[in-house]
Formats: structure tokens, C-alpha cells, sequence
């Protein structure tokens, strides 16, 4: 199990350190610093070996931070552990950063005192801390106080308190899909996918007791069996993940997603499609070399989703060779730079309905070189908004029961937002 | 301690009052002051104190002068103050024993607590103090807290077993602690379940036998129930613990599976990859005609697939995983090939690891994406993904034949890029593809050969050579290229140069007339002029088929090849299965088993995977672990090679094993056979090859023939084996009592510089009748040592390790390890320069180092090598004059009775002694463990410090060398 957890800043200074298993010596502390922080190299690796000891880490920022074992412990573990670490102190003081961390260096160390014994990660829902860590100190519970606390920190329901209590049943859900393609200069899709979250904020009374529906091919045709007939169109699901909450047992036999939600926000599920993706730009590339010392470049964007709908926060980053010395940009709409830091000219558009076109060309002026490495010619890459899902995923319903107290499922005012974001969305030149 | 000061100065400005000011400091009388501190009256005074220190304790100052004050504080109903104390505690208490016990009071009172949050607390914080006196009070307090009536206590008990048991297991298995954990595997609180597993398991893991677990169908029942119920950390506790279950049968083994699928849908990568552990490992149960047999297969690939859109490092951990499974079941993710395409941004560790995967994955459904892609990668900028992409272009034409044409002519564009390291990998690759398709590809070579200046890694360049070599009849100025490299020939890696010489040798059994020079050039720069015995003994052969039989030198070097395996990198099946065991864990991540990078007992148990079972018989071993475990510690550290093996590996030549069976061959000139051999080959040459070699070893042949004539004359008796004490037996009242034998002071032989931290330093020795090297092996550099061998290069007297190097458990950094290795004299035989020098291979995880050392003769001098009186005046003048050497040793201050006694602890026996004016002739004979006779005579003049000796032996090379020992001898 974890052996040790460090907190480092980006010199390597230790911010935090706690050793939880007599195998790990001070001296880790040192090898990590001087093996890997001040390594000469970029890591190769975010698991490091130094004399049978094992590092993982992750960095948030200028942050490091380290787990440290001698044992054959569960990799994907560690790694899951600290970015919950992060998320626990990013819930309890925002960023992670040196000042933060110096400034609530107690709380850490209380923290990691409770979501970490002896190594094996303990009850680490930030939900569940907040009611017996608090940073005000001293807090006298009554005794009813502290079973609940205890009950809530190892129960079935280790995310949600009992008694919790709202004048306005209220919840939100965000359907936040981000769209990944990689296109060849031909405009043929070498790969496109959709990693999709539905988030949800709920600020609901009780326990209720959620049902979550969507336009899931499965259930759809499941449903369409039983003489009801499908409406509108379903999604293939490729995958998905689900928040601790949802019973996946069940879902596994019938495909339902039923829950009690956490208070607050929590993501419910994650998931990917790869079929029938709505791509809603498409970029062609159009370099031409001319002679030694001159590039000229053409690209097209259209977009390709219902014209009454608008697309925001449109980037298009186009990479300029390194030896570039000069850049002459022309483009109908929007605002194009050539940036010398980031060698790339970065085209920006406010907003574009659908199915438009626009258009940028450049002329990119080169510094003759010897060098004989050729430009690796990067991928375009693109940024955008969109107000829909290009997965096409639909909410068909969000039923909430509690039986004990007496609001119904027409009561909870219920809100659903649907954003499309650009993932890594490339296309090769 | 920069950015305390800085922190300090912003305090002083004014900035806001926060908890980083505890970092600050005042440096002198800083403990004074805090000391006062935390005896202050006032509660806050007293909790900023104790804040400050730990504060201290975390940049790794020593506060522990303070913990008396800092335990004074521990009586407090301020929680957040008492967790302070208990981090403090957990610091120091091992440094200062006594002064814990002071604290044991305060736990003994807080496990009794109202609050169950605090009895948790006092548990959990007693189970890290440790001190042996502590435990003892912990018992009574653990034992009620298992039984608590809060789960939150009894998870945290549960933890507190494991705790408890690696400071002392024993205590826990006398106060039935066990039998306590057992039970809570049946708690209601399923995290109090999934606590006691991960309990039960770690202390499983150090009694491999025990059975502690006791897995069985009930039990696996309840876990599989506390599955569904709790946290993300117990659900892969549970399912970590699972994996080690063995089920009865494929029915049980299918129930399980479908009970375990839900997880895949988990959030968490990790409950997926445990998941996936189980599954992988129950299927090997399931008869692969069984409906639900495919359909598992199916539903395992989309949640591998979806730990790809997780953060890069769990992606890391999660690619390193799909390459096993995708190496034990590749169908799994056939159809996946996409996900793994590079993406620009990915980490390098990310980007190579999905390479890795590609090229397993392609198949010639997908080939010309994969193509298309790898082309794209081969103009990245990170030097060693574009290397990795080049040579995945090679592998993926060995793999799918379809696809060669395609991969050569892609290969052939991108060293036209003339990138340098591109070039050289497409070269090394192109040899491989040519190796697979003999007679295919060759129009290419033309392209290839301009390219030839370019080349300057030694892997290009043998690769370069090889293709020069294999075709050469086809290419028209293969000599001048050649010949070319050949210039420099002392300054190539060894890789380079053995290339050469086969490339060469090539050359002239395909263009015999116009390359004989060249090739004797080559032979006599193989031979004569370099260190390496791998370059040399490769030399000799080619040199001595060559001379004697043409045709079957034809027949050797250019035999056709065997075709090379289109799959290359895997992992060795008995490895994979114990790393599927073993999914999601560091030893998946590294693609080792646990004991090659877990020290002490922990992890040496093997896993494997289980056996597939009818539902009818029933497995007869209950356990996976236990199964296996019982041997394992034994058999971890024999990784050593037999000495057959090792000598392949480590002088990369295919010599036979040194098999010496029975007792040596009674002639001396069979006993230096290999010089034989070598002068009978190398006569025969000189015959008919060229002059100019004759001169240069004409010194061996005519050894040979010294050697030959010299059994006529000894005496039958004289030849018996090594070793036999009797001669010693009669001679012991001889010349009043021998001495030790003369062993030199160790030197170092091996510098850490040179071995990549590796020091050795040795000397030879002989005792009682053994010879053996003494070495001492120092680790200088950062990492453990492991897996040691040696190996000799042949020499003189056929000196060959008689065992294993022993050296047995691994050698930490700064660790010092003494051993001695038997040697015995029936190895092969060659004639080295000096005689005694004998060249040494070492190999150890990192890597293999030569070098080597010179022997004192005096260590082959053999008990027996008393000679009759008789015999010895007619073999000293039977031996003809000419080889009688004579020399001087200054400086000896012994009598003649002196140095007699002291020689003869190193076997070199006084015959008879001669007074002759005042002058002591001391006649001596030595017997070499070859059966060479020695015979000297020894002046010495009373009151001259000068000896005179003169020796007399057939074999006149060894006279310097013996020499040398009887100098070592007086002298020290």
C-alpha cells in the first residue's frame, strides 16, 4: 500500500510530508527530489524507480505531488487517489498552489490523516469530510450528531446526509460533451469520438430516490419490442461510467439508471460514443511550399449543424514552421494573429451559425536554414461551442421519488443544458 | 527554507495572518522559544506552538528535543490540537521510547471516548507509534474497539490489526487478533468488510501458507455482496482479494464473473481494472465454447477502451496493462485499433506506449491506416517516439507479409528525409526486412548504400555491414565499402567490428579472387590486434575453416538463415500469466513479477493463472498463492544461468559448454588441447595461405610441438589428476613445515567508473588444494545489483569457475559483498599474452563487464609436484639448455632453509640442497595442475642479499612467470 505521501513545490521544496509505513525512510523524500523534480531530462514516466522504491505522481500546476511505496501496490489506485487528493483540496480551498497549501498545511494533514490509513484510501467524498473536518477547529457534536457522522462516513450512502432540506426542489443537468476528431489533410476521419459527462446539480429534500432516462439505443429498442414504438433517434452507447451512487448492478441486468444523488453537484455519468457523430466543423487545409523561404496557406472552416443554431468561442490555431520570420494574414471574418511565441497563427470568431463557411489565408515568409530536419508540419487544431450534443444523447426523463416527504416528481423544477465543446479536434496539413 | 523567509518578511508587511507563518523562523533559540510556547497557559498560545513545530517536522528539521512539551499538550478536548499531537507523536515516538510511554494514558483514556470519532483516532494514531512497549497497551484497547459498536471504530480497528502486525505478528496471532478480523469479513458495515479484507490480505501475503483468508464459496458470497455496497477503495480491496480466489469450477467461475461485470461501468479506473483482473483470470476457467464465454470477451473491451479518456497517467498505467492482455487475449481489442492512434498532445510515455499496442494490434485488416499513421509519427519531433515509430514500420512488414512492399517503400521515403536517426533506424530495420524476405527487397540496397557516411551508431552501421556482406555478390564495389569501414577499425564497438568480420569473410567465399587480401587484413586485425576474445575466437574460426576446408566454410557462413519470428518484444508466457494475476498493480506497470522489485517476503508468492476445470472434478489446491508460494522464496534467486547458457550469452558466441567429464587426458600435449587446435589449424594455414601470418604466432604452434614431446620423459606416476594429496602426504616431514601458501593483496581489478558502478577487487588464492578467486564486489552506484554471473574467456590453463558466483541476495547501493569462487583447470584451453592473464566476464541486471586480471602462477602449483631425486637429474638434463632461463631477486634477506620452507607452502618442494663454497644450491621442482614440470635451482650466497635462480622447463614461456612467483613469495 501507499507508503508515504509528499507535497512538493516546483523547486522541490517540501510542502507537506507524511510517511505512513515504517519502510519509508526521509531519504525518499530526497530521491524523488533529486531524481525526478531536478531531473535534466522531461520524465519519462509518471511511475519512477529509485533503489526498490516506487514513486507515482501526478502535477497540478507548479505542485507536485508524490506517492511513494516498497510494495506491489494497485497502480491505477495510487494514481486515482491522488487526483482525489487534489479534488478533496480543491473542495476545501480552491486551487492548489504553494501559498494555499502553506496556508492550510493543518487541514492537509488532518485530511490526510482521515482519507488515508496506513496506506489504504478511506472514505474520500468530499461531501462526507466536510461534516466532521472543518476548518473552524473545535465543533461539539451531540451525540445523535456524531452516529450520523459515523454511519454517513462508512454507510451505504457514504455521499448523501440524512435530513437535508430545501423550501424549492430544484435540479440541474448539464450534458457537457467534448468532440474529438483527427482528420486526415484529404478530409477523411482517421478517428472521431465523443467523451460525454452528464453533470448534476441537485439541490433536492430527503433521500429521493432518482431515475435517470436518455435515448439509449439499447433501451429504445428494448422499449420499440414491447409495441410502444421508438420516437425520435437513438444514440450506441460505445461505454459509459457511473458516479459511486448509481446501482450498477442494476443497470447491468436492466439498464436503468437509479440513484440516490449526492447533495449538490456530482457527475453522474461518463460516457463515449464513436457512431454517427455530428461533427459540427470541418477544416480544409490547403499548404502549398513555394520555393525555399515562403509557405502559403489556405483554410476553410464550415460549419455543419442547424443554421438557427450558434456556434461561440471559435479558435482556429494554425502552426507556422519555426524559421518563420513573417506573416501576412487576410481573413473574412473574425480576428487572425500571427503569435511568434506560439508559432501558430490563432484565428478567432466570435460566433458562426450553421451550415456557413469562412475563410482565412496567410502567407508565411521563411528565414532560409540548413537545417535537414523538415518541419514536422503539427495538425490544425480548432476550439468551439456548441449549443448541443454532437453525440446526439437526449434526456428523456429524470423521475425523483421520495416516499417520506411529501413533494412529487412534477414539483422539482428541473433544468437541462446541453454543451458541445471541441476536444482535441485536429486536422492534419 | 527560502520561502519560509519569504514568508516571514510578508508577515512583516502586513500581509494576511495565515497558518504559513508556522513555516517562519527565528533561528536562534528557536526550540527555547517554542518550548515556552507550548507550556503556555493560554489554549491558542499553545496550539499555534504546536503548529509551528510540526510545521519544522515537515522541512525535515529535528524537533524532537521538544516532546515532552508537545505530549504535555495532548490532554485536550480540542480535537484539531490532539490531531496535531498525534502527528507529532507518530514522528518521534520510535527516536524516543521512553518518553512515549508517557502518552500511553491519553490513548488508553481516549479509546474509551463518547465520541466514536475519537476513539477512532486514538486507535488508528496508537497502531503508528511504534514502540514495542506501546503495543503491549494497545491489545485491550484494539480488542474492544474490533468490537465496537460504531462501524467507523471497527473499520479503523480493522486497519489497526495490520498495523499491529508488521511491528510484531506474533502478538497479534497469540491475542487471537485473526480470528477477530475474520469475523468482521461478515460485518453489516460493508466498509468495515472492505477494511478487514485489505487486512486479512496484506497479512496473508507474509504467511504464504496460512490460508488466513479462507476463501471459500460462502465467503466469496459475502464479498461479493459488501461489492455492491461500498466506497470506490473497498470495492478494489474486494475485488484485489477476489483475484486470489480460485473457484471450484467453470459454473462457479462464470457466477462470479457475472457478478463482478457491473463494475466495469465504475467511475473509478482502478475498481475497472481489478474488475477486469477477476475476469480475466476466472475466464481461463470457461470453456471457450460457452455462449457466455463471448460475450464477456465483448463486454471487457469497451471499458478498456474508456481508461484511455482518463488523465495520462492512469492512461500510462492502463496502456501498460492493455499491452498484457492484449499479448494473452488478442481479441479482445482487435477492432480497437483506432483508440490507440497518437495524439499530438499525449505525454511521450503515453505516445510510446500506444505504439507499442498498435503494432501488436495490426493485422491486414488495418494495415494501411497503421501505415499511414506511423509515417505521420516518423516526422514528430521527440527523437525516441520517432525512432520507436520507424522501427514499428520495419515490424509491421515482418508481421503482415501483405504489407511489406508498402512498409519498404515507406521506409525508403523517410530516409530520403535524410534525418540522421531516422535513417539509421529504417537501416536497421530494412535488414530485418530482408532477413524475412530473402531475395525480395534487394533493389533497394542501392539506396541504402549512399547513405552509407551518414551512419554513425554502431547498430546502423551492423546493419549496414550485414546487408553489405549478405549480398555482396550483387553489390559491385561491396569490397571498396568494406574496406573502407575497415579503416578504422579499432575505434567500432565490438558489434561493428564481429559484423565486419563476417561481412568480409562473406565477401571472399562469394569473391574469392579480389578479396584475399582483404580478408587476411581483417583475420590478423581479429586475431592479433584486439582485446576482445569474442572478435578473436570468432577470428581464429573463420581463419582456421577457411585454411582447411573451403567448402565447409562456405557451408557455415553462408548456411541459410533461419526466417526470424514476426513477433517480437513478447513477454515470455510463464511471465505473462503470473502479470495478469497481478493487472493493475506496479508489477503490470513495470511488466515484472513483484519479487523484482518487492524486498523481504511480501510479493515473492507467485500467481498464476488457474487451470481450466470441468464443472464435475474439483481443484485439489484451494489457493492460487499457496499452491506455488511454498517453494518460491527458494527458487527466486536462482536465476543464474548453467554455465552452457551463460557463456553463450556473455561472450555471444555459440561455444559448447566446457564438458570435461572424466579424468584429463594424460599427456600434456593433450592437456593444452586448445592450443593445439589453434597451432595445428594455424600451421596448416601458414602452409597454405599466406607467409606473413606465420611470423606473428609462429609462437604457439611451436609451444605445441614443446609440449608434445614432453610425456616421453615424465614418469607415469607423475601424471596423476589434480589434486591427489598423496604426494603432500609423504612430504609433509620433509622440509620442516610449509608455510600458508602465498596469496597477493587484493587489487582492483574492476574500477565502478568502467562497470557502471559495479567495484571489484580480488585476488587468487590456493587452499588446500583448491584454487579459488577472491572477490570483492562493491556497489557505487545508485541501484540494487542483482542476478550475478561470471564467466572466464579461455586461457592458458584452462581456468574455469567450478560453480556459480554465490552471491545470493542483492547487493544494495554502498554494499560490500565477499566471495569466493572456486576455480577449476578443465576449462578450454588458449594461449594468452602473458601467460597468466585471464579475461573475465561479469554480468549483473544492468549489464555485462569485462575485464581483465593476471593470475599468480603459484596457484596452479599442484601438491605433488615432488619429483624423485633420480628423476629430476635426469629430466634437468634431458630438458635441452636453451630452455634455461636465468634470474636475479635482490633484496631477499632469508637463509636458504628460510626460503625453502616458505616456498614450499606454495608448493614449490626443495629436492636435495648442495653447500658449494659457502653458496646453498637448493634444488626445486614445481608441478603445474597442466602436469607442466618446473625445475629450478636456487642460490643463495650467506650475506648477499642477491638469489640467483635458474629454471629449467619445457615449456619455457611459464619460466618468467614462475619467476614472478618466486619473487612474491620471498618477498612477502
Amino acid at each position: 500500500m501507499i507508503g508515504g505521501l509528499f507535497i512538493y513545490n516546483h523547486k522541490g521544496e517540501v510542502l507537506i510530508s507524511r510517511v505512513y509505513r515504517d519502510d519509508i525512510g526521509r531519504n525518499a523524500v530526497d530521491a524523488f527530489r533529486v531524481n525526478v523534480i531536478h531531473a535534466r531530462q522531461q520524465v519519462r514516466s509518471p511511475v519512477t524507480n529509485i533503489a526498490r522504491t516506487s514513486f507515482f505522481h501526478v502535477k497540478r500546476s507548479n505542485i507536485w505531488l508524490a506517492a511513494v511505496t516498497k510494495q506491489n501496490v494497485n497502480a491505477a489506485m495510487v494514481f486515482e487517489f491522488l487526483y482525489k487528493m487534489c479534488d478533496v483540496m480543491t473542495a476545501y480551498f480552491g486551487k492548489i498552489s504553494e501559498e494555499n497549501i502553506k496556508n492550510n498545511f493543518v487541514l492537509i494533514y488532518e485530511l490526510l490523516d482521515e482519507i488515508l490509513d496506513f496506506g489504504y484510501p478511506q472514505n474520500s467524498e468530499t461531501g462526507a469530510l466536510k461534516t466532521f473536518i472543518t476548518q473552524t477547529g473545535i465543533k461539539s457534536q451531540s451525540k445523535e450528531e456524531q452516529s450520523q457522522i459515523t454511519s454517513q462516513v462508512t454507510g451505504q450512502i457514504g455521499w448523501r446526509r440524512e435530513g437535508i432540506k430545501y423550501r424549492r426542489n430544484e435540479l440541474f443537468l448539464d450534458v457537457l460533451e467534448s468532440v474529438n476528431l483527427l482528420m486526415s489533410p484529404q478530409g477523411q476521419v482517421l478517428s472521431a469520438h465523443v467523451s460525454g459527462r452528464v453533470v448534476m446539480k441537485s439541490y433536492l429534500s430527503g433521500m429521493p430516490e432518482c431515475k435517470f432516462g436518455m435515448n439509449d439505443k439499447i433501451v429504445i429498442d428494448k422499449q420499440g419490442k414491447g409495441g410502444e414504438g421508438a420516437t425520435g433517434q437513438s444514440i450506441a452507447i460505445d461505454d459509459c461510467t457511473f458516479h459511486q451512487c448509481v446501482r450498477l448492478s442494476k443497470f447491468d441486468a436492466e439498464r436503468s439508471i437509479s440513484f440516490i444523488p449526492p447533495d449538490g453537484e456530482c457527475e453522474l455519468m461518463r460516457y463515449r460514443t464513436t457512431k454517427d457523430i455530428i461533427l459540427p466543423f470541418r477544416v480544409i487545409p490547403l499548404v502549398r511550399e513555394v520555393g525555399r523561404t515562403k509557405l502559403e496557406v489556405k483554410v476553410v472552416i464550415k460549419s455543419n449543424f442547424k443554421p438557427s443554431l450558434l456556434a461561440q468561442k471559435i479558435e482556429v490555431r494554425i502552426p507556422t514552421p519555426l524559421n518563420t520570420s513573417g506573416v501576412q494574414v487576410i481573413c473574412m471574418k473574425g480576428k487572425a494573429k500571427y503569435k511568434a511565441s506560439e508559432n501558430a497563427i490563432v484565428w478567432k470568431i466570435k460566433r458562426m451559425a450553421g451550415m456557413k463557411e469562412s475563410q482565412i489565408s496567410a502567407e508565411i515568409e521563411l528565414l532560409p536554414t540548413n537545417d535537414k530536419k523538415k518541419w514536422a508540419r503539427p495538425p490544425i487544431s480548432m476550439n468551439f461551442e456548441v449549443p448541443f450534443a454532437p453525440s446526439g444523447l437526449k434526456v428523456r426523463y429524470l423521475k425523483v421519488f421520495e416516499p417520506k416527504l411529501n413533494y412529487s416528481d412534477h414539483d422539482v423544477i428541473k433544468w437541462v443544458r446541453y454543451i458541445g465543446r471541441s476536444g482535441i479536434y485536429e486536422t492534419r496539413c | 527554507m527560502e520561502w519560509a523567509n519569504q514568508l516571514c518578511e510578508n508577515r512583516q508587511f502586513g500581509s494576511k495572518m495565515t497558518d504559513s507563518k508556522y513555516f517562519t523562523t527565528t533561528k536562534k533559540g528557536e526550540i527555547f522559544e517554542l518550548k515556552a510556547e507550548l507550556n503556555s497557559d493560554k489554549k491558542e498560545k499553545k496550539k499555534e506552538a504546536v503548529k509551528k513545530v510540526i510545521a519544522s517536522m515537515t522541512v525535515g528539521k529535528d524537533v524532537s528535543a521538544l516532546f515532552p512539551d508537545v505530549v504535555n499538550c495532548m490532554q485536550t478536548d480540542n480535537l484539531e490540537l490532539k490531531k496535531l499531537v498525534y502527528l507529532y507523536l507518530m514522528n518521534y515516538a520510535k527516536s524516543q521510547p521512553d518518553m512515549a510511554i508517557m502518552a500511553v494514558n491519553t490513548f488508553v483514556k481516549d479509546c474509551e471516548d463518547a465520541n466514536p470519532l475519537i476513539r477512532a483516532l486514538a486507535v488508528r494514531t496508537m497502531g503508528c507509534i511504534r514502540v514495542d512497549k506501546i503495543t503491549e497497551y494497545l491489545c485491550e484497547p484494539l480488542r474492544k474497539c474490533l468490537k465496537d459498536e460504531d462501524p467507523y471504530v471497527r473499520k479503523t480497528a480493522a486497519v489497526c490489526v495490520a498495523k499491529l502486525h508488521d511491528i510484531n505478528a506474533q502478538l497479534v496471532e497469540d491475542q487471537g487478533f485473526l480470528d477477530t478480523l475474520k469475523d468482521l469479513i461478515s460485518d453489516s458495515n460493508p466498509m468495515v468488510v472492505a477494511n478487514a479484507v485489505a487486512a486479512l490480505s496484506e497479512i496473508a501475503e507474509s504467511h504464504p501458507n496460512s490460508n488466513l483468508l479462507d476463501l471459500n464459496p460462502q465467503s466469496i458470497n459475502k464479498l461479493l455482496t459488501a461489492l455492491n455496497e461500498c466506497t470506490e477503495w473497498g470495492q478494489i480491496f474486494i475485488l484485489d482479494c477476489l483475484a486470489n480466489y480460485t473457484p471450484r469450477d467453470d459454473r462457479e467461475s462464470q457466477s462470479i464473473c457475472e457478478r463482478v461485470t457491473p463494475r466495469l461501468s465504475h467511475a473509478n479506473s482502478a475498481v475497472v481494472l481489478s474488475a477486469v483482473k477477476v475476469l480475466m483470470k476466472f475466464m481461463e476457467m470457461l470453456p471457450k465454447d460457452l455462449d457466455y464465454y463471448s460475450t464477456l470477451l465483448k463486454k471487457l473491451a469497451p471499458p478498456l477502451v474508456t481508461l484511455l479518456s482518463a488523465e495520462p497517467e492512469l492512461q500510462y498505467v492502463a496502456l501498460r496493462n492493455i499491452n498484457l492482455i492484449v499479448q494473452k487475449r488478442p481479441e479482445i481489442l482487435k477492432h480497437e485499433m483506432k483508440v490507440f492512434f497518437v495524439k499530438y498532445n499525449d505525454p511521450i510515455y503515453v505516445k510510446l506506449e500506444k505504439l507499442d499496442i498498435m503494432i501488436r494490434l495490426a493485422s491486414q485488416a488495418n494495415i494501411a491506416q497503421v501505415l499511414a499513421e506511423l509515417k505521420e509519427y516518423a516526422t514528430e519531433v521527440d527523437v525516441d517516439f520517432v525512432r520507436k515509430a520507424v522501427r514499428a514500420i520495419g515490424r509491421c512488414a515482418i508481421k503482415v507479409e501483405q504489407s511489406a512492399e508498402r512498409c519498404v517503400s515507406t521506409l525508403l521515403d523517410l530516409i530520403q528525409t535524410k534525418v540522421n536517426y531516422v535513417v539509421q533506424e529504417a537501416i536497421v530495420v530494412i535488414k530485418d526486412i530482408f532477413r524475412k524476405y530473402p531475395n525480395k527487397y534487394e533493389s533497394v540496397i542501392a539506396t541504402l548504400c549512399e547513405n552509407l557516411d551518414s551512419l554513425d551508431e554502431p547498430e546502423a552501421r551492423a546493419a549496414m555491414i550485414w546487408i553489405v556482406g549478405e549480398y555482396a555478390e550483387r553489390i559491385d564495389n561491396a569490397d571498396e565499402l568494406l574496406e573502407s569501414f575497415l579503416e578504422g577499425f579499432h575505434d567500432e564497438s565490438t558489434q561493428v567490428q564481429l559484423q565486419l568480420l563476417t561481412a568480409i569473410v562473406k565477401l571472399f567465399l562469394k569473391k574469392p579472387t579480389e578479396t584475399q587480401e582483404l580478408v587476411q587484413q581483417v583475420l590478423s586485425l581479429a586475431t592479433q590486434d584486439s582485446d576482445n576474445p569474442d572478435l578473436r575466437d570468432r577470428g581464429y574460426i573463420y581463419w582456421r575453416l577457411l585454411s582447411t576446408d573451403p567448402v565447409a566454410a562456405k557451408e557455415v557462413v553462408l548456411a541459410e538463415k533461419p526466417l526470424i519470428s514476426e513477433e517480437t518484444d513478447l513477454i515470455e508466457p510463464t511471465l505473462l500469466e503470473e502479470l495478469i494475476c497481478h493487472i493493475g498493480t506496479l508489477a503490470s506497470v513495470y511488466h515484472k513479477p513483484p519479487s523484482a522489485f518487492v524486498e523481504g517476503s511480501r510479493g515473492v508468492m507467485h500467481k498464476r493463472l488457474p487451470a481450466r476445470t470441468g464443472s464435475g472434478e474439483s481443484t485439489e489446491s484451494p489457493d492460487v498463492g499457496t499452491a506455488a508460494g511454498g517453494s518460491a522464496p527458494e527458487a527466486a534467486p536462482s536465476i543464474i544461468p548453467s554455465q552452457g547458457d551463460l557463456l553463450g550469452d556473455l561472450l555471444n558466441l555459440d561455444m559448447a559448454p566446457p564438458t570435461t567429464s572424466g579424468p584429463p587426458p594424460p599427456t600434456t600435449g593433450m592437456q593444452m588441447g586448445g592450443m593445439d587446435l589453434l597451432g595445428g589449424g594455424l600451421d596448416s594455414l601458414m602452409g597454405d595461405e599466406s607467409e606473413p601470418l606465420g611470423g606473428d604466432i609462429g609462437g604457439s604452434p611451436a609451444m605445441g610441438a614443446g609440449f608434445g614431446a614432453a610425456p616421453a620423459v615424465m614418469p607415469a606416476s607423475l601424471n596423476a589428476p589434480v589434486g591427489g594429496g598423496l604426494g603432500d602426504l609423504f612430504d609433509l616431514g620433509g622440509v620442516g613445515m610449509p608455510m600458508g601458501a602465498y596469496i597477493p593483496p587484493k587489487i582492483v581489478w574492476l574500477p565502478a567508473m568502467k562497470a557502471k558502478g559495479l567495484e571489484i577487487s580480488g585476488t587468487f588464492a590456493r587452499r588446500a588444494g583448491v584454487i579459488q578467486m577472491e572477490l570483492i564486489l562493491t556497489n557505487k552506484a545508485m541501484s540494487v545489483m542483482t542476478d550475478f554471473a561470471i564467466q572466464f574467456n579461455r586461457n592458458s590453463f584452462g581456468l574455469a569457475p567450478a560453480g556459480p558466483l554465490q552471491v545470493l541476495t542483492p547487493l544494495g547501493p554502498n554494499q560490500t559483498i565477499e566471495v569466493s569462487l572456486p576455480l577449476s583447470t578443465v576449462g578450454p584451453v588458449m594461449k594468452m599474452d602473458p601467460l597468466n592473464n585471464l579475461q573475465v566476464a561479469v554480468k549483473n541486471n544492468i549489464d555485462v563487464f569485462y575485464f581483465s586480471c593476471q593470475y599468480p602462477i603459484s596457484m596452479l602449483f599442484v601438491e605433488d609436484g615432488k619429483m624423485e631425486r633420480q628423476v629430476f637429474l635426469a629430466t634437468w638434463k634431458d630438458i635441452p639448455n636453451d630452455n634455461e632461463s636465468q634470474f636475479q631477486i635482490k633484496d631477499c634477506h632469508l637463509n636458504s632453509d628460510a626460503a625453502s620452507s616458505k616456498l614450499q607452502g606454495s608448493n614449490i618442494f626443495t629436492i636435495a640442497k648442495r653447500t658449494v663454497e659457502g653458496q646453498d644450491m637448493l634444488y626445486m621442482s614445481i608441478k603445474l595442475s597442466n602436469g607442466i614440470w618446473v625445475l629450478a635451482e636456487l642460490r643463495v650466497q650467506a650475506g648477499n642479499s642477491n638469489y640467483t635462480i635458474s629454471l629449467k622447463c619445457r615449456a619455457p614461456e611459464v619460466s618468467q612467470c614462475v619467476f614472478q612467483c618466486y619473487e612474491a613469495v620471498l618477498k612477502n
